[in-house]
C-alpha cells in the first residue's frame, strides 16, 4: 500500500525532531512541511484545531497530534523492527512514565533556562540540571534507556540535546561536566543515522535562538 | 492472570484520577486492596519508595511492582487483563483515544481549579476557559453513547471521575453544566449507570465540602 505520510513541523522544534527521528527509524517515507508560527497554515488549524501546535502527523489524511502519541501510532502501525516500545506491559508503562515525566519537567523548566533572568533563570538552571541528573540516573550503566536498543525514550529525549549549547550559552551552564552519562548518551545516538539526520547542528538552534530574543527583546 | 495476583491501589479518596485506576479494575473483575493514603498530612513509606520522583496517588502496585501515572495505569491494565477491551484495536483510534485522555489530563482539572481555587474575576475567567474545555469534549463525543462509540472504554474512564467535582465548580461558578454541554451531561448520568463508576465514585457533595474546606485552609474564604 502506498501510504501518503506528512509532517507538520517546526525546524527548531524538539516534538517534531521526534517525530522525525520515528519516521527514520522505521524507514518510512515523509514529505516534512514548514510551518510559519505567525501564520499558520490552514491545513494545521484543520488537522489540528483544538492545539493548533505542530508536529501533526498526517497519515493518509488522517491527523495524528502530540508527539508521544505520535511515536507510538508509528510503531503500532509500522509494526516491523525496530521496535521503539517494548512488547512487555510492564516495561512499556515504565517507557512511558519516563516520556510522561520529560514531558512534565524538561518541557516546562528549559523556556526560562534561555529566556528567564535573574531569580527566575537561577532557580529553572537548578531544576534543569535536577531533572538532567534524575534522567542520567535512569539511565544508570545502560547504552540506551530501553537497554540495549535505541527506543521511546531516547527519542523523547535526545531532541533536547540540540538544545544544550543554547542553554549553555544563556544560562551559563556546563551539561558535561553535571551530567557526564547522559552526554557520552546523546553521542551514543547521534552516531544513529535517524538522529544525525532529524537534529539541527546546535549552533543553527543557538542562531534561531539569538534571533527569537531580539525579535521579542529579550536579549 | 492468575488469581494469585496481588494488586493494590496506593489511593486519596477524592482524586479523579485514583477513581480512574479503581473504575478500570472493577470493569474487569479484578480484586484489589486501595490504601487511603494522607496526601495532605504524612505519606507512607511504601508510596514514596513507590513513586520517589512525584511522590504523588495513584499508584497501582502489580505483585509489588509499581506503576504511575493515572493514564498509562489504565493502559497497563488493558494489557494486563486483556478481555474486554477498554483501548480501541486499530492505530489510529488508539492514536485519537491516547490524543482526548491527553487533553482531558492538560485541561480538566486545571482549568476547575481556577474555578474553585480563586475568587472574583479570576473565578470568572476560569469559568469561562472550563466551559471552553467541556465544549470541546462535547464535540468529540458527538452522538456517540461513549467516546470510543457504543461500548464505554478508555476515555470515558479518564473522563468520568472528574464529574464528581462539578457540583463543586458549579455551585462555585453559578452555572449549569447541562446548559452549556448537555451531551456531556447525558454521558455523565449514562456512566453513573454502570456499576464500575457508581461503587467508585466519590458523592460529589462530599467533594463539594473537601472543596470548601481546602478553600478555608489556603485562606480563600
Amino acid at each position: 500500500m502506498a501510504d501518503n505520510v506528512v509532517l507538520l513541523d517546526f525546524w527548531p522544534s524538539s516534538y517534531g525532531m521526534r517525530v522525525k527521528i520515528a519516521l527514520e527509524e522505521k524507514g518510512i517515507t515523509y514529505e516534512c512541511r514548514q510551518e510559519d508560527f505567525q501564520a499558520k497554515s490552514s491545513l494545521l488549524l484543520e488537522m489540528n484545531p483544538i492545539h493548533k501546535l505542530i508536529p501533526v502527523l498526517i497519515h493518509n489524511g488522517k491527523p495524528v497530534c502530540e508527539s508521544l502519541n505520535v511515536i507510538e501510532y508509528i510503531d503500532e502501525v509500522w509494526n516491523y523492527k525496530p521496535s521503539l516500545l517494548p512488547s512487555d506491559p510492564y516495561k512499556r508503562s515504565q517507557a512511558r512514565f519516563w516520556g510522561d515525566y520529560i514531558d512534565k519537567n524538561v518541557y516546562s523548566i528549559r523556556r526560562k533556562v534561555w529566556i528567564g533572568k535573574g531569580k527566575e533563570q537561577e532557580e529553572s538552571k537548578k531544576k534543569f540540571i535536577e531533572c538532567l541528573k534524575t534522567l542520567e540516573q535512569e539511565l544508570g550503566d545502560k547504552p540506551y534507556f530501553g537497554g540495549e536498543e535505541f527506543g521511546y525514550v531516547d527519542v523523547a529525549l535526545i531532541p533536547f540535546t540540540s538544545w544544550f549549547y543554547t542553554y549553555e550559552i544563556y544560562g551559563k551552564l556546563n551539561i558535561e561536566e553535571e551530567c557526564p552519562k547522559l552526554v557520552t548518551w546523546a553521542k551514543r545516538c547521534m552516531e544513529k543515522e535517524s538522529v544525525a539526520k532529524s537534529l539541527p547542528h546546535p549552533h543553527k538552534i543557538y542562531g534561531f535562538a539569538k534571533q527569537y530574543k531580539q525579535r521579542h527583546g529579550l536579549e | 492472570m492468575s488469581k494469585g495476583d496481588k494488586v493494590v491501589v496506593l489511593d486519596f479518596w477524592a482524586s479523579p484520577f485514583c477513581a480512574r485506576v479503581k473504575i478500570a479494575l472493577e470493569e474487569k473483575g479484578v480484586d484489589h486492596v486501595d490504601n487511603e493514603e494522607d496526601i495532605f498530612g504524612k505519606k507512607s513509606e511504601l508510596l514514596l519508595k513507590s513513586n520517589p520522583i512525584h511522590q504523588k496517588v495513584p499508584v497501582l502496585l502489580h505483585n509489588d511492582k509499581p506503576v504511575l501515572e493515572s493514564s498509562i495505569i489504565v493502559s497497563y491494565i488493558d494489557h494486563v487483563w486483556s478481555s474486554n477491551s477498554l483501548l480501541p484495536d486499530n492505530a489510529y483510534d488508539l492514536a485519537k483515544a491516547t490524543f482526548w485522555a491527553d487533553f482531558i489530563d492538560k485541561k480538566v482539572f486545571e482549568t476547575g481549579r481556577s474555578i474553585w481555587a480563586s475568587n472574583g474575576e479570576e473565578r470568572e475567567v476560569g469559568t469561562r476557559d472550563f466551559i471552553e474545555v467541556l465544549k470541546h469534549l462535547e464535540e468529540a463525543l458527538g452522538e456517540k453513547k461513549y467516546f470510543g462509540g457504543d461500548a464505554f472504554g478508555y476515555v470515558d474512564i479518564i473522563a468520568i471521575p472528574h464529574s464528581a467535582w462539578f457540583l463543586a465548580y458549579e455551585t462555585l461558578g453559578g452555572f449549569k453544566i447541562e446548559d452549556h454541554s448537555p451531551k456531556i451531561s447525558a454521558w455523565i448520568k449514562r456512566c453513573l449507570q454502570r456499576d464500575s463508576v457508581k461503587n467508585v465514585l466519590p458523592d460529589p457533595e462530599k467533594v463539594y465540602q473537601f472543596v470548601l474546606h481546602f478553600r478555608k485552609m489556603s485562606g480563600l474564604e
